[in-house]
């Protein structure tokens, strides 16, 4: 019995550390609940609840057993972390590896950083800055100004969000720079369209991607989670807003 | 020649987004297929008139079934294609307009814009979630003709592979 119980409270912790990850990479809030409970099906417990919102998790394992609850303080969007913790939870739903394996995978991957360096992640945004020139019929010669723009802002960005933590304040800043890199490169005649510049150098940066994943789990029926990331999306597009504004307005 | 250069424009950009969103490095271009496939039904249907809102559906609609193959091929979660696909789809130049004229104080003009996004999103939103739904209902409609013995047999075959 004592051993069983102590299988339980692995089991919930395992579960709910995946729960965890994802949450805090990005992943939509159905997908979480789905491989929680799929998980939980395969170590042949059957009624297991979850309640998922994107500030914390509740997971508990059935009527008589143990609950457990996780919050979630750091929300970003990082692909490879859905991707390892999803090989995990499948390959202990096929059973080929043991919930102990799984968990002490799971415990890897939260520690590991799996991000590229920075100053290619920098160099991602710089040039994804200049593409958009084309795609939303900008000037080819603008192009250098909306690289330098978006290239400075992202690590702006990097840079405060690591010494800050504050996320309002980090884009502010970043769209604050895009702002004046852009005012200054049409003033010395590097560049012609301002808006433009602006909107593609700040492009790294604004929640497009927020914005859609609220409206969707809004139609999933996830009305907190939806909530929850419309209101995130909106604070990060008012934060970008006022930085450019305040340029802008001198 | 236009449509060239918005492909492979919109390739490199969805790319570098996959970057930035750290997806695996053997998916990031993938990545940027789906999202210059989701662009050029974009900016083809802009082309010939449709409206930006329907246009965003559309391609919405085809980034979600692309995403699907991907996902299902490479043994990845979907959202791994989807985020990063779209990417060139998303308002973020017309949210950021809202908020540049909100604190501007025109605000008539930023109730237009944020209108113009909100209804943006919602369009691709339906697209990606009508294409998943779609996607699986006939994945569905192809399994109930097999026997249960058959998926026994598969789900055999690939545990020796693995």
């Amino acid at each position: 019995m004592d051993k069983n119980e102590q299988n339980y409270e692995m089991a919930l912790n395992c579960f709910l550390l995946a729960g965890q990850i994802m949450m805090e990479s990005g992943a939509e809030t159905y997908r979480v609940e789905d491989t929680m409970l799929r998980m939980a099906r395969s170590q042949n417990i059957e009624d297991a609840q979850s309640y998922v919102t994107p500030t914390g998790i509740i997971l508990s394992l059935g009527k008589r057993q143990i609950t457990k609850i996780t919050s979630i303080t750091t929300r970003i969007t990082d692909l490879h972390k859905i991707a390892k913790v999803n090989s995990v939870s499948r390959k202990l739903t096929f059973k080929m590896i043991t919930l102990e394996e799984a968990y002490d995978e799971l415990r890897k991957i939260q520690k590991t950083n799996y991000f590229l360096p920075v100053h290619l992640q920098i160099l991602a945004g710089a040039i994804a800055s200049s593409c958009f020139m084309i795609l939303f019929n900008g000037l080819w010669s603008d192009m250098p100004a909306a690289f330098v723009a978006g290239g400075v802002g992202y690590l702006v960005v990097i840079v405060i969000q690591e010494m800050t933590r504050v996320k309002f304040f980090s884009e502010f800043l970043a769209a604050l720079v895009v702002g004046l890199i852009a005012t200054l490169a049409v003033h010395f005649g590097l560049g012609t369209e301002m808006d433009k510049i602006i909107v593609g150098g700040v492009m790294p940066l604004v929640p497009g991607v927020l914005i859609t994943n609220a409206v969707r789990d809004l139609m999933a029926g996830h009305f907190t989670s939806g909530i929850v990331k419309g209101t995130e999306a909106f604070l990060t597009a008012f934060a970008i807003g006022s930085g450019i504004a305040l340029v802008v307005a001198f | 020649m236009e449509f060239i250069l918005q492909a492979v424009f919109s390739f490199i950009f969805t790319a570098c987004f996959g970057v930035i969103f750290n997806a695996p490095t053997k998916a990031i271009p993938y990545c940027g297929v789906v999202g210059a496939i989701g662009w050029i039904i974009y900016y083809t249907a802009i082309q010939i008139g449709v409206t930006e809102v329907q246009a965003s559906f559309l391609g919405a609609f085809v980034i979600g079934i692309v995403a699907q193959v991907f996902a299902r091929r490479f043994k990845m979660p979907m959202i791994i294609f989807n985020v990063s696909g779209i990417i060139p789809l998303v308002p973020g130049g017309i949210a950021y307009n809202t908020m540049r004229n909100i604190v501007e104080l025109d605000y008539s003009m930023g109730i237009q814009n944020g209108m113009r996004a909100f209804m943006i999103s919602g369009a691709i939103a339906m697209g990606l979630v009508f294409a998943e739904v779609i996607v699986q209902l006939v994945l569905q409609m192809l399994r109930s003709g097999k026997t249960s013995m058959q998926t026994f047999a598969r789900a055999k075959r690939r545990q020796k592979i693995k």
